[in-house]
């Protein structure tokens, strides 16, 4: 049997008399490629903000590798090797392009709160923050302003700074919302590339990318999980279709 | 030879001119002047490193200015007693521990949150330090303040620091060394992910920062040297009072580090010499110099909010293109409205303030050498006249700056494609 990356049991969020998150189970194996689908306002994004400490459950537990992580700072969740992407692009506008994946291999890479090294000087680190550069695609604009690049490369250096870690989980959510077409073929590849032997969560609107990606999905609605499959039973399921899918895809 | 001098020059040259500026200004205005401008160099960096690099605006640096001054003033007057066998050019570094303990604590207790709750914060530490400085009189002195002599016994180099120029040297050797050490400070870990967090603290805790740590840590660094600043500050002064941790020099600290600019390193250095000066050298000359700083320091926030720096290093790619010349006939056209238009006000202002705080205002006010009324209707005529024909012309020529500018903008982009 294989291995459970992230466990999610009976998890509920309210926010004052609103349920959000109404008991939901989720499992997801260690290695595979998972997709969380659902209406807008089924709750996709807070149920990614629970996993990753940005909200606190209202009750039940989230497991990461066999330990529980609710309820705990983001940055000791990061630290145990879940990374996490956001909707809305979040990146630091004003540093460089390659300072921003530096930046995001600093901790990993044991340098913590250092101020006796020097950044020019980590060798391994700027190896490393070059090579995640070319994997993303922004080699050449490595001393822009993160804040100057165009939308889709600011989306590229966002899979960067959460995938630079090397943590065991990534957690994507919507990656290629407001993309182009092109574009989005370009960031599933990318997508496809950089959680390689990894486990891999996403939230995505884009039915194509995530057909074309997910090796599980699960269905969101009304904070509740409805149903988790392969994407194959997920298109045939009369439940899924009725709630969520409707007859697009017929 | 030329990476070298690339590297370690502008070192280099601020070494010299540290060296030879008291051998060419000799006067002891001069070298007080000198002195102070070294001591708000490190000040309005160590603030930087909050404000600029960590994005947290305080509104109570002083206190650990103040602290560290106190500190040192104790410790001054224990090695003049014999108790404390520390020699006067390390006194500084007592400074400087007292800003890393108070930095320590009151860092933890305003870092959660920058922002608007850091900076409330801020205010009111700055305050409560302020207010009990007048409860603890043993500590601060009460209203007279603490002084001490700093010539004392024990000294590492034999100066006897009797005359102002030997403590010039003392404090250019701690200012030369701190604006190394701060600007080393920029290129390690902390001070990178310091950006981060002031950028994005949400993403920074999403790469495995806690984002209050990382400020604290800033935060004690940052007061440290504020401490530091504070111990040369009692050798120079030799008496410090508790106006020190008060609400003026935090203020002026960040004036200072402002109009200097807090997106480059260098800047707050210019914003320090520069408003240090105007604080020694213009409140001499006119009353209403508060007045001129504080506009100047609103016309920086409205028109350079990158302050002097932002302005300089705006030129750098032009420099570059070679392209510099194609700016100067409009810089030198909007000079001459400019310098109009101010010498107007000026008059103006400097009549208001004759007539408002002189004894007897009919007496002759003194302008340029030339004695008049303050209540002549001529020179209240001339003053509005220039004030209000170099508005007009100042206003013709932006237009031509900014066109300028364009087609150095135009001619540039031309030159990458």
């Amino acid at each position: 049997m294989t291995a459970v990356a992230l466990k999610i049991v009976d998890v509920h969020k309210s926010f004052g008399s609103s349920k959000i998150i109404n008991g939901v189970h989720l499992e997801v194996l260690k290695g595979e490629r998972h997709a969380v689908i659902g209406p807008n306002g089924a709750g996709k994004s807070t149920l990614f903000n629970l996993i990753s400490g940005f909200y606190s459950v209202s009750s039940g537990y989230i497991a990461l590798n066999g330990q529980i992580i609710s309820n705990m700072a983001p940055h000791l969740i990061n630290r145990r090797g879940l990374s996490r992407s956001f909707q809305v692009t979040n990146i630091f506008p004003k540093m460089t392009v390659f300072e921003n994946i530096r930046c995001a291999l600093l901790w990993p890479m044991g340098y913590r709160h250092s101020f006796w090294h020097m950044v020019g000087n980590l060798k391994k680190v700027n190896a490393k923050a070059g090579e995640i550069l070319e994997r993303i695609r922004l080699a050449d604009r490595r001393d822009i302003p993160a804040g100057l690049l165009a939308y889709a490369e600011q989306r590229a250096l966002e899979i960067g700074i959460t995938i630079a870690g090397d943590a065991d989980v990534i957690l994507l959510d919507e990656p290629t919302a407001g993309m182009s077409q092109s574009e989005t073929a370009h960031a599933v590849e990318l997508i496809r590339t950089v959680t390689e032997g990894k486990t891999l969560l996403v939230v995505e609107h884009d039915m194509s990318v995530v057909f074309g990606l997910a090796d599980h999905i699960s269905v969101l609605v009304y904070g509740q999980v409805v149903a988790t499959d392969t994407p194959e039973k997920i298109r045939q399921n009369p439940q899924v279709q009725e709630a969520y899918l409707g007859k697009e895809i017929e | 030879m030329p990476t070298l001098l690339r590297r370690y020059g502008i070192w280099a040259a601020a070494m010299i001119m540290c060296g030879v500026l008291p051998l060419i200004f000799k006067s002891s205005f001069s070298i007080s002047l000198l002195s102070q401008m070294g001591i708000s160099i490190i000040f309005a960096l160590s603030y930087n490193m909050l404000l600029g690099q960590g994005g947290m605006l305080s509104f109570g640096h002083a206190v650990y200015l103040g602290l560290g001054g106190f500190l040192s003033m104790h410790a001054l007057n224990k090695i003049g007693g014999g108790a404390l066998p520390l020699p006067l050019e390390l006194l500084p570094l007592v400074g400087g521990m007292a800003g890393v303990v108070a930095g320590v604590v009151f860092g933890w207790l305003s870092t959660d949150r920058s922002g608007t709750t850091f900076a409330l914060i801020s205010l009111g530490i700055g305050e409560l330090i302020a207010a009990s400085a007048l409860m603890l009189p043993s500590f601060f002195g009460g209203e007279e303040g603490i002084s001490g002599n700093r010539m004392v016994k024990m000294t590492l180099t034999g100066f006897k620091f009797g005359k102002s120029v030997e403590v010039y040297y003392l404090i250019a050797c701690w200012m030369l060394l701190s604006v190394g050490l701060m600007y080393l400070l920029t290129k390690t870990p902390l001070g990178r992910v310091a950006n981060a967090v002031r950028d994005n603290p949400e993403r920074a805790a999403f790469i495995g920062y806690n984002p209050r740590s990382v400020r604290t840590l800033q935060f004690t660094l940052a007061a440290f040297f504020a401490g530091l600043a504070g111990g040369l500050f009692a050798i120079n002064y030799e008496i410090i009072t508790a106006e020190m941790v008060g609400a003026h020099p935090s203020g002026s600290v960040l004036m200072m580090t402002y109009i200097g600019g807090v997106g480059h390193f260098f800047g707050p250095i210019i914003g320090a010499v520069l408003v240090t000066f105007m604080q020694q050298s213009l409140a001499g000359i006119t009353h209403a110099w508060l007045l001129y700083f504080g506009l100047l320091f609103v016309m920086m926030v409205l028109w350079a909010p990158n302050g002097l720096a932002g302005l300089i290093m705006m030129h750098e790619p032009v420099w570059k293109a070679g392209l510099l010349r194609r700016l100067l006939p409009s810089y030198l056209a909007i000079l001459v409205p400019t310098l109009v238009m101010l010498t107007g006000i000026m008059i103006l202002v400097e009549i208001n303030y004759h007539l408002s705080l002189s004894i007897n205002p009919d007496d002759p006010l003194t302008l340029f050498g030339i004695a008049f009324n303050a209540r002549s209707p001529v020179a209240w005529g001339l003053a509005i006249a220039l004030a209000a024909v170099g508005l007009f012309f100042f206003r013709k020529m932006v237009r031509w700056v900014n066109q300028s500018w364009n087609e150095v903008t135009q001619a540039m982009k031309g030159a990458d494609r």
